[in-house]
């Protein structure tokens, strides 16, 4: 099946196998996943709409959430692009710069906390310091 | 043939072959891709920031509640739910017309892909009615002591915290990044769908004028189905992001 050759850079083909089982089989993994995501969504939603809504439970589904959808990214990679298929210097080229994410959430969900906490703290007075010209508080009360 | 055998065995790195197993304008359209991931995950991180740094902002549950010639009925999750079906059904074509292209069968890739393609304008469609319904539908917002009718566009957001006026519960305008970001986002991911159906269309037309039976692979069925896996996966995160959390 794999006789045909696209390309001389190419040493070999992986192999396809001849049925569609996997990718149907991917498909209700999605499924699944996406109905699952959903119900917590409507759970979020009850919670919201509740008397006393719990902010430590709606993190908790928001963060179920969050990982549910790192896993329907990983069979969308794996098995619907083939990345899986392919060879180890293949998949590295592709996830290791990826990683630089890890950095990014981190570092910018921070920044805007550190926000929060700046315009909570200083919200219309002018911030405290040695200078005469208090600036730092106008771009805090624009946005 | 043991693939095992002959990967132990090849010197990936010494020229004359791909180290990468994969052929040119393959590895590229990966290459392009995670530039692309970086893209929209700069937009997701920056919409994060700015959402952390908030003391109130939209329920998502709240907003998007309507559904075509359902009314004022409040479902929330319900048309999303269908857009977010109708990406991952065309996703499943997609990769069958892939798999039907490695068995050289021209008329199951043509079959496939005109299916992708429906998908794709479904669900521009959907996002097409989504936009105008948020942007044409009214709501009672109150700004500087008066009632005032807003939709919800780059510049307004009637989605604030409530407060009583008049004895009833009434909006105030909420943060205005929302509208920004919501339309900057998904606008950019609707052009990525966009791009997609031109891209599937012509590999149709190829794939009908028998380009690929000529060439002898059909491989660049496989590099547009990269493409559009990819537009699926980062509706996977928009969905997260937006109507989820």
């Amino acid at each position: 099946m794999s006789a045909h050759v696209s390309s001389p850079e190419i040493t070999f083909h992986p192999e396809h196998s001849g049925s569609t089982k996997r990718i149907w089989r991917t498909f209700w993994v999605l499924s699944i996943l996406t109905i699952f995501e959903l119900a917590l969504g409507i759970g979020i939603y009850t919670i919201h709409k509740g008397e006393h809504p719990s902010a430590s439970m709606v993190l908790l589904l928001k963060g179920v959430v969050c990982i549910l959808t790192l896993a329907k990214a990983y069979y969308i990679v794996s098995i619907f692009m083939h990345l899986g298929d392919e060879i180890r210097n293949m998949i590295m080229t592709i996830v290791v710069p990826l990683c630089l994410f890890i950095w990014f959430i981190i570092a910018f969900l921070w920044d805007g906390t550190s926000w929060l906490n700046l315009r909570n703290r200083y919200n219309g007075k002018p911030v405290q310091t040695e200078q005469h010209q208090p600036a730092a508080t106008e771009k805090g009360a624009k946005d | 043939m043991s693939t095992a055998a002959i990967q132990k065995e090849t010197k990936w790195w010494s020229g004359g072959r791909s180290p990468f197993n994969a052929s040119y304008g393959k590895v590229m359209m990966w290459y392009f891709l995670m530039s692309d991931a970086f893209t929209f995950g700069a937009f997701l991180i920056s919409y994060g920031t700015i959402r952390f740094s908030q003391n109130f902002w939209a329920d998502p549950n709240h907003v998007f509640n309507a559904f075509p010639l359902a009314g004022h009925m409040n479902l929330p999750l319900t048309f999303v739910s269908l857009m977010t079906f109708i990406l991952i059904a065309s996703s499943v074509t997609m990769v069958l017309a892939v798999h039907e292209g490695h068995n050289m069968n021209r008329k199951g890739v043509e079959k496939y892909m005109i299916m992708t393609i429906i998908g794709g304008i479904a669900f521009l469609s959907c996002q097409a009615w989504e936009w105008t319904h948020l942007i044409t539908g009214d709501h009672a917002v109150l700004v500087n002591g008066q009632i005032e009718h807003w939709g919800t566009t780059v510049s307004h957001n009637p989605w604030g915290p409530e407060v009583m006026f008049n004895g009833s519960e009434v909006a105030t305008p909420g943060p205005i990044a929302f509208g920004g970001y919501f339309f900057g986002i998904t606008g950019f991911h609707g052009f990525h769908v966009f791009s997609g159906v031109v891209i599937n269309i012509i590999m149709y037309i190829k794939t009908r004028m028998g380009h690929f039976d000529d060439r002898g692979h059909y491989e660049m069925i496989e590099k547009a189905g990269l493409y559009w896996h990819f537009v699926d996966l980062v509706w996977v995160f928009v969905f997260l992001c937006f109507y989820l959390i």
